[in-house]
Parts: structure tokens; C-alpha cells; sequence
């Protein structure tokens, strides 16, 4: 539980950051919240020669509403994400999803970005970007450029993220006003990653569902969107059979391995009735 | 008397003494970060040391090749068995009369097994070290299934016992079996199976667990060339056992050895037996001339030091068709792991397991435990309980559930109707322990009283309809747990370790300003004895328990005493607390006569001093008689007024309890909800309230974490697969159910102030409590045992196993 040797850098800006990160290639690590680095460095899973803390950087944190899309820098913690009105009014899912992960002290360090960055299977946010249809802007030394959070995920650990590459901020487009959402998450206890979890974003009318999408963690290596579940309940007024229907087409991209958590079997089938959960709860706040 | 005269009851309250809910003394220095632990001592030039552990369960160790880590900067050496050998170190023996490898020799026998110690001038160092040594290993196959140990082509795990037909407890009838132990009539038993009307038969298992205290396992150890002295500052809950294994194995003066646990950040009997980290430190100190510090971390802590359980009991009950017991027989095949390296005292390789009769009136009644290597960790200490109790009273509260299961009966009714009767009392239990007291039909009625029973049946009656038609998913169980411990060990008679016999002792020492300073063989691990051993002396002696300062230890200034552990501390030294306060009063009475020139017998004693009898205004107080000792004691008399007490406990101390959970569970994703969690104890007389709540809430807490989840779990390769908080199962506060705790009085007879230990009750009671509300709920779906632990998973998986989803 004793980390490798390392250098330690805290650049100003995110110029500073990507230079660093660049020059210093392959051994560097940049390092936001330190929730998923630092135990893997004390296991040295993880034997980065250089870490790049960003804490220093200018501009990497806030949230601020830009048109009808929120913007959050990749340095706002979990808890400035709880503490902000703009996301309870405007995205309240990822309000309830943040309540969901580990505990405050965790939620006062860790960082939305270095949540979403890592390609860590066990974060809630990868896979709440998804259903958000999140955009990740990354800045690096070839430019800025953007990524969906659909494209992002490649497997675990492995991202979009070329070497150099910093992920400075999200945005997000401001789902309907009168949308229905719900994130529903098994875990064993409190700080544990979700055994199954689904989030889905809906839209109602008449009280059928006219728009929705639905995302899964910690089913699979990735971050998953459900698709063809999300198709299975358009239209429909999430009758029982539905609810069945969509919960086998999620079940059927599941892919979670066995662990402590449990068996296969079970972390699909308690996968199936997360979405079965989610899709009733949000469909009861949709208006 | 004027109005500033204090009142009795001012007088008795001032003291704080026993009974009184004071605040604990010890948490103004841990509340505010002050207290002092082992990763506190820093010593001027210390070294550090750590571990390359073995990434196999089973495997030859090749050869160790050190020279890359000797060139990391600040690494000063690696201490392999080869090195030990030199100082006839690289065993040592275990407290089960059992060898354990100080550092691997020749072969590995368990994942994370002590391979070398690298020191270095630093933590950093020592791990950039570790991972520097190269360790060639071939790969043996590894035995981690306990009923396959003795097979006939299982692997042999302990070549260094090759052609040993007999162990520390008799013959061995197999290569990987460790003892058989035998207690109770095995032809009456079997006898009363044979004309029973009703029996039932489980395996009901106790799955390996760890206490995983907050603080982990740690030591410093300094040796002074030029005196020859050795002094350890350890995370010790028995700090003279440790003083003298040292001197035996070290082969050093027991006088030129100093041992000093400091402040204990719990130790649930992680902290009783004696690890490699420790000799490792103190050979790296007697090399290198420098102090040496050892620090666990928790992986290493999960995986290497001490588990807890393992223990899987094949249990019958013979009975009557109206459900009175009339035989009991246990068979346990009891897992070790690679050594036996059991805490329990010498005699008894099975702990005191053999109070699996528990709170009934059983006839007769036979037990045979097994002992087998396989390979996983060794330890088998008693995780917050007396010495197997915890496996006992699971495996008798599991199996009488199964029996008012067979008999359609209340398992409420099948226990009261069982119970041993207040007037059997002192009772001779078929395998061999005479109980001191106990009133349980009361415990159980005011128990079921609380909690509404009757309507609780009745409500759960109405939810499995409700499952049956199918309007509900939830199912509820309804946990009955009556336990009855054994602690206090022990009686000379019965108990010693490594041959010590298992007193302990107080000295107390008074002040001339009327204060003074108690100090025990015992060491508090968060028990709060800086608290309650004050609370003893003040209403024995009438001094507040302000003004007694509670000092353990240090072996230096302390008694010999043989530690706490097996809620031994109030049983055994509270009693010697007690009688050595009690010696402290008679000097203070002959004082007293002398001062206030009358005969002794013509004083009496008044709370906080001694009265002349039929004159009251005559009083001389304990403060006064103090000072007095100093300075004008009786012609003839020596001055000073201290006393110590070595007590040797006449009897064990028999605590009980009746224990009721209420749980629901959701079929379809396993999720549990505790509803309801009460909890009777009857620790005969109560010496701080608080602190038994306190105690109470704890032991629950690991009780509740214990039967839902909490496991050291291995796969088939021998990997540890819960080796970190993540896994193995350590509750919240916000998983924690709400506890509701009670209590009745029934003091031990033969105990000087009646009092009984508690700290292990509730996780002892608990974890039965919480399985049969498990197994409660799922029972009317047709299951008869389900195995702990009850996390999601496994509730989900019984109730797929009960066909719950092949209907639905």
C-alpha cells in the first residue's frame, strides 16, 4: 500500500497541463481527484513517473449554462455538482446520481472529469453522459477537439483520449423541460460500485413515452446505452409486458464479470430490474 | 448537619463508582486525535521493515534472489528464513502447540505468506525493496477445500511434520489432520438417537472471517546492545504472554525484555497471538543495532493475520414428538489453514466449543472436532467471542431453529420449553461445564413481551399470503436467538497458555491527598477500562473514580496479568480489582479504629469512609485514612496503603441473552431491510451502563456484518477474493440497523461483585439472530438451512434455488 516514486508537477494552466503531459509521454498521469490513481498507485497497479496535478489549473472548474447546454468544468467535484442550482433545475438526474457515489469526503475530492475520464467500468457518470447524449472537449497538443460520451468508451481503462490529451470540460444538453428520469443503483453498501445500475431519461406524452434513452454501469467493461431497450419502450405507456421486453433487450448487452458482488446471472438479472426500476420512476416524474 | 452537608446520595454520586453511566476518561484524548499508538513511536534513527509475501497458495520457493532490492537507496537488508536459521528463528511455535514459518523455508503454504523482510531507512524504501527481491516459486496444487484435506491423495501441506503420528492434542489420521477432540458420552448419545422420536441433522457452516480492527497489526522493537535489552512497543492485547513467548523463543532474560502496548485501535483477538512481523522486527533491531517498525496494512491484515471461524458443524438433535430435546450430537471439521495457530488456551484445541448445549437442558450429548490444514492464512482466533463460543451458539440456535421446524413448533415455545431451570443452577451440562447462573425463561418472556411477538408472527403470517397471491415481492423473517457464553478464562484447573495459568491481577497504590493508581494485567482495546476499573475501586473504596488513574500495558510497572480477550477482563481481573480493593479497605479500617480510637469491629463503612457504629458524628473518610497511612498509622503498622491481587477464578462467568430480528427480503435483487433489532444481556451485575450499551451496539454491528456478508473467501486456486474494505464486508453507519438493547440482573454467585463480561455477548447472540431471521423468511417456501453469509446475492440465489422465479 507504499506508491513507486514519482515527480510531482502542478501546472497553471491547461497549456502548462497538456505540454506537461505531452513531453513527459506515456509515464505521465494527470491527476484530478486521485480516487481511482492513487489506490492503484498504492497497489502499484498503477506506477505513473510523473503525476500532473490539475488542482492548480485555471479554469477547469465551474458550471456555468451556455444556450440550452450546461457546460461543467473537468475539475468540478462531486460536491460543487450537488451544490449547484443550475443542475438541480436544469439536469436534476445528475444531481441524484452524485448523491449516489461513495460518500462526502469522497464526493469534496473527486471530480466529475476524472470520473468520466478514466474509462473506469464501476463510475456511475460514464455511463449517465451517454444517456445525456454529454459531449467531453479535450485539449491536447494538436488543438482542442470534441468527443461524444457514446464514442468515448473503448474499454476498461481505455478511452478516446490520445496520449497528451486533457478532458477540460462537459457539456451537456439541457434534456425537455417536464422529462422524466430516475438512476436506480444496487450496491452492496455505502462507497461501493453499483452491482448493477441503470439510469434512463425520458420524455411523455399522453402518457406514452415519446423520447428516451437508457444507460447501464458497471454491466460490461463499458459504459453501456441501451438502445434497443430505450426503442422497446417508445411509444408504449410502459405497460408489464414492456417493462419485460426492455429489460431482456438490456440484459441482452450485459456483460458484467463474476465478483464478489455476484454471479453472472445475478448481476444481469438485478440489471434487468434496475432498468425495469428506472423506466417506472421516471416515467412517474415525467409530466 | 447543615444544609451543605452532601446527602447519601450526593456522596454515592460524587464517587461515579459502579452503576454510574460516567463518560469514558480514555475518549478526551482519542476524540481530539491525542492518543497514542504504535505508528506514533518514532525513535531517532528508526528503520522500517515490510514484507515480499508469496502470490501463491502452495508452492515450492525456488530460490530468493535479494541483490537488485539491496541496491535500492535506503534499503539495508533482506532477513529471509535463511538468515533466521542462523538464530534458530525461522519457526516459532504457535500458541496451539502447533510450528508456524517465521519466513517461507523451503516452501509457501498459504497466498500473502511471509516470504522476506526487507529493511530500510524508510517505508518507501522497504516497499521500493520488496518489490526489487526476486522469488523463483514452482507451483504446487493447492488444497483449500477443508473435506478434502483428508483425502487419501490430497497434497501434503506440512512436510515438516512428515512421519509425526501424533500432534500437540494426540494422534493425527492423516497427513493434513491436526487433532481430533472428543468431550461428552458417545454410547448414551448415540442410544438417545436411537429411541428419539424426532431428529434432525444440518451441516451447518461457519464461514472464515477476520476482526479487522481499525488499527492493524504493528510493533516497534528497539534493542539496546550495550544493556541487552529488548523493548517492544506492540499492538498486544496480551502484553506479558508476549514478554514471555519472547524470552522462551529469544532465549533472552525476561527481566532485560520491556513490552508496551500503547493505546489499541481495537483488537477483537486480531491482537492475542504473536505474527512474523514481530520477530522479523526484533531480529532486523538485534542486527542493525537500530529500532525497527512494523505496520500492517489492511490487505496484509485481511489476508495473513489471524481469520476467524471456519468451522463447519454436522449437527443432530434427538427429541420428543412434544419437542424436549433428550441428545445432541456435533462433528466439526474445524479448517486451520497452514498452521495451527489457534488463540485458545493450551488445553482446549477446539476453544470451549463444547458449550454447544447452549441454554438447554440437554441429557447426554457428544462432540467431535476435527482439525485440518489446508491452504489458506492460519489464526482461528475468537473474533470478539470466548474461544469458539460464537461457532457454538450459531450451530445450537441454527439447529434448534431446524428442529421447531421439523416440529411445527414456535422456535420461541421449542427454546422456552428447554431451557434450563433457574433452580438447576449451578448446572453440570452433558459436556462437562458447570454454569454459574442464569434465569432465561425471564430473558425470553420480557424479550418477546418487547418486541410484540405474537403480533409479529401474525403479521409475517399475513405477508406470505400476501407473497402467495402474488401482491407482494417481500418476505419476512423473524430471528430468535438465545445464547449463553462462557467467558472468563480461566481457572487454573482448566485453563493456562504455554503453560501460564490464565489469573489476573491488580495493584493499587494511594496517594497521601486521598488518589491513587490502579494498574492491571489487562489491556484495554477500546473496552473503556481506564473507565470502569475506576468505577470498581471508587465504590469499593469510596475515592471518585476521578481521582483513580487506570494504568495497563506496560510490562514493566504492570501485574502480571494474561491480557483481555474472551471478555476475560471483568470476570478475572475485575474481580481481582475488587479483592485488592477490598485489602485496601481493611488496612484503611485498622487506620480508621486507631485514628478514631475505637476497635475495628466497632467501625462500619459508610460510602466514602468508616462510621463508628451508633455514632454517627465519629467518621473518618477514605481521603483522610489516606493521608493518614503516610503519616500516622498504628504502632506497630507499615506506612503506605497499597494492595495487589492475583485472582484465580474459581469458575467461568456464564453471560446469556435473548436476542429477536426482524428482516424483510426482497426476492428479487436479495436486498435486505432490518426492521427490528432487540437485545436482551443479562452480564449479571452492570458496571457502567454506557459502556455496556456501547459494547453492546459494537458487537452487534459486527454480528450483523458477519451473518450478511462479511467473509474471507478464497477461490479454487487459493486467491484471497476479499482482501480489501471493497470486499469484505465492514458496514457503515448508514447500513447499520438501529439497535434496541435491555437488559435483566442476574449476578454470578461465585464472582466478587457479580459481575459476568459482555463484550462479546451480542456478537455471539447476534449473528444467529440475523441468519434465522434469513432462514425464517425463506423457510415457508421449503428450506430448512440456508448458509451464511446473507449477502444479495445469496438471498437471491436461495430464492431462485426455492423456485421463486420458475412460478413467477
Amino acid at each position: 500500500m507504499i506508491p513507486g516514486p514519482f515527480s510531482y508537477h502542478r501546472p497553471a494552466t491547461v497549456a502548462d497541463a497538456v505540454k506537461l503531459l505531452s513531453t513527459l509521454g506515456d509515464e505521465a498521469r494527470p491527476l484530478a481527484g486521485g480516487h481511482s490513481l492513487v489506490p492503484m498507485m498504492k497497489l502499484r497497479l498503477a506506477t505513473p513517473e510523473h503525476l500532473v496535478d490539475l488542482h492548480n489549473v485555471a479554469g477547469l472548474k465551474g458550471i456555468r449554462r451556455d444556450g440550452n447546454k450546461v457546460v461543467i468544468g473537468a475539475m468540478t467535484t462531486q460536491h460543487e455538482l450537488l451544490a449547484s442550482d443550475e443542475i438541480a433545475k436544469s439536469i436534476p438526474i445528475l444531481h441524484e446520481t452524485a448523491l449516489l457515489i461513495a460518500d462526502p469526503q469522497v464526493r469534496y475530492r473527486g471530480t466529475v472529469g476524472g470520473n468520466v475520464a478514466n474509462g473506469d467500468p464501476g463510475n456511475d457518470m460514464p455511463a449517465l453522459m451517454m444517456t445525456l447524449w454529454a459531449t467531453y472537449h479535450l485539449d491536447g497538443p494538436n488543438g482542442a477537439r470534441e468527443v461524444a460520451a457514446t464514442d468515448y468508451y473503448q474499454g476498461a481503462y481505455f478511452t478516446a483520449i490520445e496520449p497528451g490529451e486533457l478532458l477540460t470540460s462537459i457539456s451537456i444538453p439541457v434534456p425537455a423541460a417536464g422529462h422524466g428520469y430516475a438512476y436506480e443503483k444496487l450496491k452492496r453498501k455505502v462507497g461501493d460500485y453499483a452491482t448493477a445500475a441503470a439510469a434512463v431519461v425520458l420524455t411523455m406524452s399522453g402518457g406514452k413515452v415519446t423520447t428516451c434513452a437508457i444507460g447501464l454501469t458497471n454491466l460490461s467493461e463499458i459504459p453501456l446505452l441501451a438502445d434497443a431497450a430505450a426503442k422497446a419502450v417508445i411509444g408504449t405507456s410502459l405497460d408489464a409486458a414492456t417493462l419485460k421486453k426492455a429489460a431482456a433487450a438490456a440484459q441482452a448487452i450485459m456483460a458484467p464479470a463474476a465478483d464478489a458482488r455476484g454471479p453472472v446471472e445475478y448481476r444481469k438479472h438485478v440489471g434487468g430490474i434496475m432498468v425495469t426500476r428506472a423506466l417506472q420512476r421516471a416515467a412517474a416524474k415525467a409530466s | 448537619m447543615n444544609d451543605m452537608t452532601p446527602t447519601r446520595e450526593q456522596r454515592t454520586a460524587a464517587l461515579e463508582g459502579m452503576g454510574c453511566k460516567r463518560k469514558r476518561v480514555e475518549d478526551i484524548r482519542f476524540t481530539q486525535g491525542k492518543g497514542n499508538y504504535v505508528d506514533d513511536v518514532k525513535l531517532p534513527g528508526m528503520l522500517h521493515g515490510d514484507f515480499v509475501r508469496s502470490p501463491h497458495a502452495h508452492a515450492r520457493v525456488k530460490s530468493i534472489d535479494d541483490t537488485e532490492a539491496l541496491k535500492v537507496p535506503g534499503v539495508l537488508a533482506v532477513i529471509t528464513a535463511e538468515t533466521l536459521k542462523t538464530v534458530n528463528l525461522a519457526w516459532m511455535p504457535t500458541l496451539a502447540g502447533d510450528v508456524q514459518m517465521v519466513l517461507a523455508d523451503g516452501k509457501v503454504l498459504f497466498q500473502n505468506q511471509e516470504v522476506a523482510f526487507v529493511v530500510a531507512t524508510d517505508r518507501y524504501a522497504a516497499d521500493d525493496g520488496i518489490n526489487k527481491v526476486k522469488v523463483e516459486y514452482e507451483a504446487l496444487p493447492p488444497l483449500i477445500d477443508p473435506f478434502k484435506a483428508m483425502d487419501k491423495d490430497a497434497p501434503v501441506l506440512r512436510e515438516d511434520l512428515a512421519g509425526k503420528i501424533a500432534g500437540a492434542h494426540g494422534p493425527r489420521k492423516h497427513h493434513n489432520h491436526i487433532f481430533e477432540w472428543t468431550v461428552g458420552d458417545k454410547d448414551l448419545t448415540d442410544a438417545a438417537f436411537k429411541k428419539a422420536e424426532v431428529t434432525i441433522k444440518e451441516m451447518i457452516s461457519y464461514h472464515r472471517t477476520h476482526p479487522s480492527p481499525l488499527e492493524t497489526c504493528q510493533c516497534v522493537c528497539s534493542f539496546d546492545k550495550i544493556k541487552g535489552e529488548l523493548t517492544i512497543w506492540g499492538t498486544f492485547q496480551a502484553p506479558h504472554v508476549i514478554r514471555t513467548v519472547v524470552a522462551l523463543i529469544a532465549k533472552l532474560p525476561e527481566q532485560k525484555i520491556h513490552v508496551i502496548a500503547p493505546d489499541i485501535g481495537g483488537g477483537f483477538g486480531n491482537k492475542v497471538g504473536a505474527y512474523p512481523g514481530y520477530i522479523c522486527a526484533a531480529v532486523a533491531s538485534i542486527v542493525t543495532g537500530k529500532p525497527v517498525k512494523w505496520v500492517e496494512d489492511r490487505i496484509e491484515n485481511l489476508t495473513a493475520t489471524s481469520f476467524a471461524r471456519d468451522y463447519h458443524m454436522t449437527t443432530e438433535i434427538a427429541a420428543t414428538k412434544e419437542g424436549k430435546v433428550t441428545g445432541l450430537r456435533v462433528h466439526v471439521l474445524a479448517d486451520h489453514g497452514a498452521f495451527d495457530a489457534c488463540a485458545d488456551p493450551s488445553k482446549w484445541p477446539a476453544g470451549f466449543f463444547n458449550i454447544v448445549t447452549g441454554s438447554y437442558d440437554f441429557p447426554t450429548a457428544h462432540l467431535a472436532v476435527d482439525g485440518v490444514y489446508t491452504n489458506k492464512a492460519p489464526g482461528g482466533v475468537a473474533y470478539r467471542c470466548s474461544f469458539r463460543v460464537t461457532e457454538a451458539a450459531y450451530c445450537i440456535e441454527r439447529a434448534m431453529d431446524i428442529l421447531a421446524q421439523k416440529l411445527g413448533m414456535d422456535p420461541a415455545e421449542l427454546r422456552l420449553k428447554n431451557f434450563i431451570k433457574p433452580e438447576q443452577f449451578p448446572y453440570h451440562s452433558a459436556l462437562g461445564w458447570e454454569y454459574d447462573s442464569g434465569d432465561y425463561g425471564t430473558a425470553m418472556r420480557k424479550a418477546m413481551e418487547t418486541v410484540k411477538y405474537a403480533e409479529l408472527r401474525k403479521e409475517q403470517q399475513q405477508m406470505r399470503a400476501a407473497f402467495k397471491r402474488g401482491e407482494t415481492r417481500e418476505i419476512m423473517g423473524i430471528g430468535v436467538s438465545f445464547f449463553t457464553e462462557i467467558v472468563g478464562a480461566g481457572p487454573s484447573k482448566n485453563c493456562d497458555i504455554l503453560g501460564i495459568a490464565m489469573f489476573d491481577s491488580c495493584e493499587i497504590r494511594m496517594h497521601p491527598t486521598g488518589a491513587g493508581i490502579a494498574r492491571m494485567g489487562t489491556k484495554s482495546q477500546g473496552q473503556g477500562h481506564e473507565t470502569t476499573w475506576a468505577q470498581i475501586i471508587a465504590t469499593e473504596i469510596g475515592i471518585p473514580a476521578d481521582n483513580i488513574m487506570v494504568e495497563e500495558g506496560n510490562t514493566d510497572t504492570a501485574p502480571y496479568g494474561l491480557g483481555t480477550y474472551g471478555s476475560r477482563s471483568t470476570p478475572v481481573a475485575g474481580a481481582a480489582i475488587a479483592m485488592a480493593a477490598r485489602k485496601i479497605k481493611a488496612k484503611a479500617q485498622m487506620i480508621a479504629a486507631y485514628k478514631l480510637e475505637v476497635h475495628e469491629d466497632d467501625l462500619e463503612w459508610d460510602i466514602d469512609g468508616f462510621r463508628v457504629k451508633g455514632l454517627p458524628e465519629k467518621f473518618m473518610s477514605m481521603k483522610d485514612i489516606c493521608w493518614a497511612a503516610y503519616n500516622s498509622v498504628p504502632p506497630g503498622m507499615e506506612p503506605g496503603l497499597e494492595a495487589v491481587s492475583y485472582y484465580d477464578p474459581p469458575n467461568m462467568t456464564y453471560p446469556f441473552g435473548a436476542y429477536i430480528c426482524v428482516m424483510t427480503i426482497d426476492v428479487d435483487t436479495g436486498v435486505y431491510k432490518v426492521k427490528r433489532f432487540y437485545a436482551l444481556d443479562d452480564c449479571g451485575t452492570r458496571i457502567n451502563p454506557m459502556i455496556i450499551e456501547g459494547q453492546v451496539h459494537g458487537g452487534l454491528t459486527e454480528a450483523f456484518a458477519i451473518a450478511m456478508g462479511q467473509e474471507i473467501r478464497y477461490d479454487a486456486e487459493g486467491n484471497v477474493v476479499t482482501g480489501s474494505f471493497m470486499d469484505f464486508f465492514m458496514p457503515t453507519a448508514v447500513e447499520t440497523p438501529h439497535w434496541e438493547t435491555d437488559f435483566t440482573v442476574t449476578p454470578s454467585p461465585h464472582h466478587p461483585i457479580g459481575a459476568k463480561g459482555v463484550g462479546e455477548s451480542p456478537n455471539v447472540g447476534g449473528v444467529p439472530a440475523f441468519s434465522n431471521a434469513v432462514n425464517d423468511a425463506f423457510s415457508f417456501l421449503g428450506s430448512t438451512h440456508i448458509q451464511m453469509p446473507h449477502d444479495f446475492w445469496r438471498n437471491w440465489q436461495a430464492a431462485k434455488n426455492l423456485g421463486v422465479f420458475a412460478s413467477a
